[in-house]
């Protein structure tokens, strides 16, 4: 019986990994030949998707990316023993995109089956709870606060503070709440925790609720992640059937009930108060803070709001330790982060690292160039609140600090490349357009402010009085970075603004001009 | 008609509303403006607050979609790799503009922004089913498919 495994991650089955394992368990069968189809979570290579792998005794073997018309090809040369193919790349783990990587949340990712409650318990799952189970709960929120662990959704507040904050507040009921809305463009870490290894989620938030004294947690899962939703609410009930969710957790006496509500296609229910608002049934309209979520969240009652990816990574801090998870990384940015290449690469995909590497490094080394072959220009990181980084600034290490020192972010570390033929007018333009569709409505700044930045955008590219224009857009960024309520009219200037100072022949001038 | 029959086992959750608009336009397709009155009365709220978080969130339809729905994510991952070429091509091959239906009713198409595919883009759903590297050809071919299905 040799064991062949097909991922099920939504990624490759956007390039037809069911009709990939369809086409292998037909061969298989006429063939003869005893296999074991495992559908895997994605080993994050995805140019590689559809990545089939074969488990030999030397370890997995990897072919990609397989078309099911390559699938006749590979049985013929014998890949159900790990031979080589024109598709193969060898041992999986010695794959150099996955060798260089350090994963730690991402740790079992594509290795188990994501639905496996087996597979997660032999792969270290559920070791964090049982410690936690076995502290107090200050000391569970001292390890989170030793690790450094800072906000993974953007804002990178310290994860140890926060649940501080929840733990010393006095109420009979208090929430966990999961921002899964992963609203960025070129970010997918949360969809492929969620997709490829949910009870690491689940694992992490039940720590959550078990420190600070919640019961009930909720998933907040934006629409556009059907797949991930279907995946979240299969594992919770295996969680539940084998009381790692639900009364009396493993015989500990404590309780924690999970469930997992769909988001409506609104950027801003990313925003930590408008998801709470969108949660409890209205209008995603973001709060005036304070009061913090953590003294009055979910129904005016505290509550810890944390992403995705902050609460995936609690589990191998409360397995390991905070120190060990701190060991990783540089300055005050501990840990690794799932950085997610995307855009126009040759190798997208994840790549869990410390923080510390490049730009260079990961737009280079991992991603290969561009996917186009012409040179890259520029690159938005975290997201369409983040800068364009050029070229020159590809050397700035990948810190939350670094980057606020070249007036960018890191946020949730999605990083888009684009070649040579972007026109960074028309993505300044773009970043107004989204604020003013994304917007809440809520203040002037970003309401109004970002269609008269589209307005003056189009202005500038049709070379109408373009040098008092770029005049009204910079004091109109200015408005809108010191106006805002939130980081949505206050950091949609970013992208406008980098796009402008880096690039300001695509808005007809040239850099002496936008000195003067 | 009544509604309440799609519902009724939500009324009570805490927040119900936003799941009961996903049932409904699960079942429906759209979220009927007749629906609306019964549901404020359902969960005690008034009629305007049902209809600005109805309206409110671009998941929402207030009109019956297409047999097809056709999402194409504009977000800048995809805009990287000529997703607004992949918008006019699609807009030129099925006869309709963005958030709006053909007018035979066989597909409505929508833009969305991020549907978290962005390593293989450009991206499109199409009727809940995420696709990767969708090529101009490739797009004709998931289309034809789709309609193939539906038929
Ligand atoms: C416009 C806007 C959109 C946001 N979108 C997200 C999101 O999609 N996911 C997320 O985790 N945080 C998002 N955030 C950040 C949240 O407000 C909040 O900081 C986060 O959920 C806290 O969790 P963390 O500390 O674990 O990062 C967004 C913030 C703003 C202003
Ligand atoms: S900045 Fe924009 S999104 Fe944020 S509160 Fe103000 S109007 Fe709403």
């Amino acid at each position: 019986m040799t064991r062949v495994y097909v991922p099920r991650d939504s990624a490759a089955l956007s390039v037809g990994a069911d009709h990939v394992a369809a086409a292998i368990t037909r061969e298989a069968a006429q063939r003869g030949a005893r296999i074991e189809l495992v559908r895997n979570g994605s080993r994050g290579m995805l140019w590689l998707e559809t990545l089939v792998e074969v488990e030999t005794p030397n370890g997995r073997v990897a072919y990609g990316p397989v078309n099911p018309e390559d699938v006749v090809s590979l049985f013929d040369a014998d890949f159900l023993s790990g031979a080589t193919h024109a598709l193969s790349h060898g041992l999986t783990e010695k794959i150099p995109y996955l060798a260089k990587q350090e994963r730690l949340t991402f740790a079992r990712v594509g290795i188990t089956d994501p639905l496996s409650l087996s597979d997660y318990l032999a792969y270290d799952g559920y070791k964090g709870l049982k410690n936690t189970l076995a502290m107090v709960p200050a000391d569970v929120v001292q390890q989170v606060t030793d690790s450094g662990l800072r906000g993974r959704g953007g804002a990178a507040f310290p994860t140890g503070i926060k649940w501080k904050t929840v733990l010393g507040a006095q109420s009979a009921q208090k929430y966990i709440v999961c921002n899964a809305d992963e609203g960025d463009s070129g970010t997918f870490a949360d969809r492929m925790i969620m997709e490829d290894d949910p009870f690491v989620l689940i694992e992490g938030m039940t720590i959550a609720g078990v420190a600070v004294g919640a019961t009930q947690g909720y998933i907040y899962l934006r629409s556009e992640y059907p797949y991930a939703f279907d995946v979240l609410n299969q594992a919770i009930a295996i969680a539940e059937q084998a009381q790692y969710l639900g009364e009396n957790i493993q015989g500990s006496g404590k309780t924690f009930h999970l469930e997992v509500r769909l988001g409506a296609g609104a950027y801003i229910c990313g925003e930590e108060t408008a998801l709470l608002e969108s949660l409890e049934g209205k209008r995603g309209i973001v709060r005036f803070k304070p009061p913090i979520p953590a003294l009055k969240g979910l129904f005016g009652l505290p509550t810890i709001v944390n992403n995705t990816i902050s609460f995936a990574s609690i589990p191998i801090i409360m397995d390991k330790g905070g120190a060990f998870y701190k060991n990783f990384g540089m300055g005050r940015s501990r840990g690794t982060l799932p950085f997610q290449l995307a855009g126009n690469l040759k190798q997208g995909g994840l790549v869990e690292k410390a923080f510390g590497l490049t730009l260079r490094e990961l737009v280079e080394d991992f991603g290969g160039g561009s996917a186009s072959g012409r040179s890259i220009r520029a690159v938005q990181v975290g997201g369409p609140l983040g800068a364009y980084v050029p070229p020159e600034q590809f050397d700035t290490p990948l810190d939350y600090e670094s980057y606020v020192g070249i007036s960018a972010m890191v946020g949730h570390g999605g990083i888009v490349a684009f070649d040579d033929t972007v026109d960074m007018a028309k993505m300044a333009r773009y970043a107004m357009e989204f604020c003013a569709i994304e917007s809440c409505g809520k203040c002037t700044p970003c309401r109004v402010g970002s269609t008269r930045g589209v307005e003056v955008v189009d202005k500038i590219i049709a070379n109408d009085n373009r040098a008092a224009n770029i005049e009204l857009l910079r004091s109109l960024c200015d408005t809108m970075l010191n106006g805002s309520l939130c980081a949505m009219g206050g950091m949609a200037p970013f992208p406008v603004l980098s796009a402008l100072n880096h690039f300001p022949e695509d808005f007809g001038i040239n850099k002496k001009e936008l000195a003067a | 008609m009544s509604y309440t029959e799609l519902y009724r086992d939500l009324v009570d959750l805490p927040g119900a509303l936003l799941p009961i608009f996903h049932r409904i336009q699960e079942r429906l397709g759209y979220v009927p403006e007749a629906a609306l009155p019964e549901i404020a009365h359902q969960l005690n709220l008034s009629r305007a607050e049902v209809h600005g978080v109805m309206t409110f969130y671009h998941d929402f339809r207030s009109a019956p979609p297409g047999k097809t729905i056709v999402k194409i994510c504009r977000a800048e991952a995809c805009q990287a790799m000529g997703a607004d070429a992949l918008v006019e091509h699609a807009e030129q091959c099925l006869g309709t503009q963005m958030h709006s239906t053909s007018e035979d009713g066989s597909v409505t198409l929508e833009p969305t922004y991020c549907l978290g595919n962005c390593a293989l883009s450009p991206a499109v759903m199409i009727n809940g089913d995420l696709k990767g590297r969708v090529t101009h050809a490739r797009f004709d071919a998931l289309i034809a498919e789709a309609k193939g299905a539906n038929q």
